[in-house]
């Protein structure tokens, strides 16, 4: 006999809603129910009504937290549907815009984290140090959030050269602090009890469940989109990948931690490697055909694919967001495991959810799912048809 | 006349509510001090607890009514008694009629057992929840509470009288002062930490797991009862702790009683800084810590007392 636990879909461990059913018995997580789409907001539709530029605001917006990653998988893919190669200043600049990003977003996950544990002063603390990378942010971009900084071929404001001694110095600032919460993980014999061994994810689950970044490399699974497809200034650069092999809560923060380090690192020889020069090549339109582009978002792998025809909109915009395979993992990672953990688990992957918002159809009557996969894929062959058709390949 | 002053304005009703607010007011501004906040103003959890007063009290449909009205008002009722019960023994130690130790382990029991009421009979699964791991940590920290305080009978001489206790450290010092009285103190302070769900040992309220655990389906007036019983324990308990192991609140100077109230003030703070440098542990981890570290020192702890030191 199990009862149900829900978590969600309003719940204090979410910032955002979503629902997990978790059947347990006792204090026992025998089974997980995964419930999206609370929040869906229709993106890629959306997408088709928008002109090229107009895309990267666009999906801008799927994500707060990784708010740059969506725009940087977005210009890969528009450049790869044109052939354009952006100018070497504005690559670096994006990098940098790339790697700050992961850092505040880390350095949430980790205040979140403590929050989760009910440890609320490393909760505070890691945000009150995060501020430093966000007023990097605005001095940069202008924004502390929501950069608006890229578009295809280019980017939108140049990095004032006055500003990198005091950017240098804002990153040696971030340096100790990268060490106090190292040390304060790796230190800590209750957090050692709380984090070691809870909710492993194996390597071969990894791989099942097509899981990426940080949530893969604490598995054990050397993967990095950065490496592995590098695009914008980081062949240019020196850095390395961090893998664990345990797949539990605390080699999945202490990737997160040293990612910290590698980040820090690659800002660093972007500021001392760029030259002035252009930074925008002034695209004013792309041709018809596909595109694909890649990113590594703080939660890995974001794939975007673009279908053009010729016009000023995409006729088919596809995102595919990390979060959506990563809480899926959850599913085996939580078993076995008890409600305490269960929370801090779930939250390990570093979820996102409005990235994962899918629609579905839902019988009232019978609570059933109405669009299965096989009318998902028969109506997604009949939509390539009639594309086909239009643009008469 | 002075028996109706005693109970309702001091050290009964009012002076232990006051002290409360203020206590939860020093926790709040700590704690807002340590994560680099601001913190509440010192009428915040005044004004938290009149609001709440005036909010609508929301019955579960699941639940059982007369036991969910009673719960809050039972933890309230318990631990007034158990503020009243150990001011009066610091007041008046020679007094025969302010209860004993036993009496007060029992009190300081009752607001655990009606939180436990209360997420029992609400009906929501996460209050269940609560409920069981508050049953469970009870059994965990009475344990060591009962072996700690063990140790301050077996040193004033087998006498469980609260006045007796007074009266052998004000002739022979402080029971902390010897090794095994201060080991039973480590041990009672942690376990106070548990008796009033705070970090590391909150599992049973664990916001971000259980949404509040045992509290989750109360409102209004009800869920102040039970935020006031909370707050009442914060700041009494300490008093224990004062009373058993350092010697009490003297009433017979103001040195002698700021110097009092600068020991119980030395209990909060740690109280508050334990609260905000732990992450919360398991009610697995938290069991066994008691049953099998906790219980191991205490055992130590009392032969060391009945050996003499």
């Amino acid at each position: 006999m199990s009862t149900i636990i829900p978590i969600g879909p309003y719940h204090p461990l979410q910032e955002e809603p979503e629902f997990f059913r978790l059947h347990v018995e006792g204090e026992k997580v025998v089974h997980l129910d995964i419930e999206l789409g609370y929040n869906h907001r229709g993106i890629e539709k959306l997408a088709e009504s928008k002109s090229w530029d107009q895309v990267v605001f666009l999906v801008e917006r799927i994500c707060g937290i990784c708010s740059t990653s969506h725009p940087a998988a977005a210009i890969n893919c528009m450049e790869d549907l044109g052939a354009i190669v952006a100018p070497e200043r504005a690559q670096y600049i994006r990098a940098i815009i790339c790697e700050l990003e992961r850092i505040h977003s880390h350095l949430l996950w980790v205040g979140l984290a403590g929050h989760f544990l009910g440890y609320n002063t490393v909760w505070m603390w890691s945000w009150k140090y995060r501020e430093i990378v966000c007023d990097v942010l605005e001095k940069v971009t202008g924004n502390r959030q929501s950069y608006a900084m890229f578009k295809a071929g280019g980017v939108r404001r140049d990095l004032d050269q006055d500003d990198i001694p005091w950017i240098m110095e804002s990153m040696d600032k971030m340096k100790p602090v990268v060490d106090l919460f190292r040390g304060a993980v790796m230190d800590d014999p209750v957090l050692h009890a709380r984090l070691k061994g809870v909710g492993c994810l194996s390597a071969e689950d990894a791989i099942n469940y097509a899981v990426v970044g940080p949530t893969a490399r604490a598995s054990g699974i050397r993967i990095d989109v950065r490496k592995d497809d590098p695009y914008f200034a980081y062949p240019w650069v020196d850095f390395d990948i961090v893998v664990y092999e345990e797949g539990d809560v605390y080699s999945k923060a202490m990737c997160r931690i040293d990612e910290l380090y590698q980040s820090v690192s690659i800002i660093e020889q972007c500021l001392k490697k760029m030259k002035p020069g252009p930074i925008d090549l002034n695209i004013k339109e792309l041709p018809p055909g596909e595109g694909i582009g890649r990113a590594e978002a703080p939660r890995g792998e974001v794939f975007h694919y673009t279908l053009s025809d010729g016009s000023n909109f995409p006729a088919r915009y596809k995102v595919r967001a990390p979060s959506y395979t990563n809480i899926l993992s959850n599913e085996k990672a939580v078993i076995g495991e008890t409600v305490a953990d269960a929370a801090l688990i779930l939250a390990a992957v570093d979820p996102c959810y409005c990235c994962t918002e899918r629609l579905t159809v839902i019988d009232e009557e019978n609570n059933k799912s109405v669009l299965g996969q096989a009318d998902l894929l028969k109506l997604s062959q009949a939509k390539t048809e009639t594309l086909m058709k239009r643009l008469s390949l | 006349m002075m028996d109706t002053i005693n109970i309702l304005i001091f050290p009964g009703l009012i002076f232990t509510i006051i002290l409360a607010l203020f206590v939860a007011w020093v926790d709040r501004k700590v704690t807002a001090r340590v994560q680099w906040r601001v913190g509440p103003p010192l009428l915040q959890p005044l004004f938290d607890f009149t609001k709440l007063m005036g909010k609508e009290t929301m019955i579960p449909g699941q639940a059982t009514a007369w036991l969910f009205y009673a719960a809050p008002i039972m933890a309230l009722t318990g631990a007034l008694v158990f503020s009243f019960t150990l001011w009066n023994a610091n007041l008046y130690p020679d007094n025969s009629m302010v209860g004993d130790l036993i009496v007060v382990v029992y009190l300081a029991m009752i607001p655990s057992v009606a939180f436990m009421l209360g997420g029992l009979v609400s009906g929501s699964p996460h209050s269940v929840l609560g409920a069981s791991r508050e049953i469970k940590l009870l059994l965990g920290d009475e344990l060591i509470i009962v072996m700690a305080l063990m140790v301050v009978i077996i040193q004033s001489g087998g006498s469980i009288k609260l006045g007796a206790i007074l009266d052998y450290q004000r002739t022979y010092g402080a029971v902390a002062w010897s090794p095994s009285g201060m080991i039973a103190l480590i041990l009672a302070i942690l376990a106070m930490q548990a008796k009033l769900a705070l970090v590391p040992f909150d599992m049973s309220e664990a916001e971000t797991e259980i949404m509040g655990g045992t509290l989750v389906a109360y409102s209004g007036p009800l869920l102040a009862f039970f935020k006031l019983t909370q707050w009442i324990m914060r700041a009494m308990l300490p008093l224990l702790l004062v009373h058993c192991f350092w010697g009490g609140i003297i009433f017979s100077s103001w040195v002698s009683i700021l110097a009092g109230l600068g020991k119980l003030l030395v209990f909060w703070v740690i109280m508050i800084l334990i609260r905000n440098t732990n992450p919360r542990v398991r009610i697995d981890q938290a069991l066994k810590f008691f049953t099998v570290w906790g219980g191991c020192l205490g055992v130590l702890a009392m032969i060391l007392a009945m050996l003499g030191y």
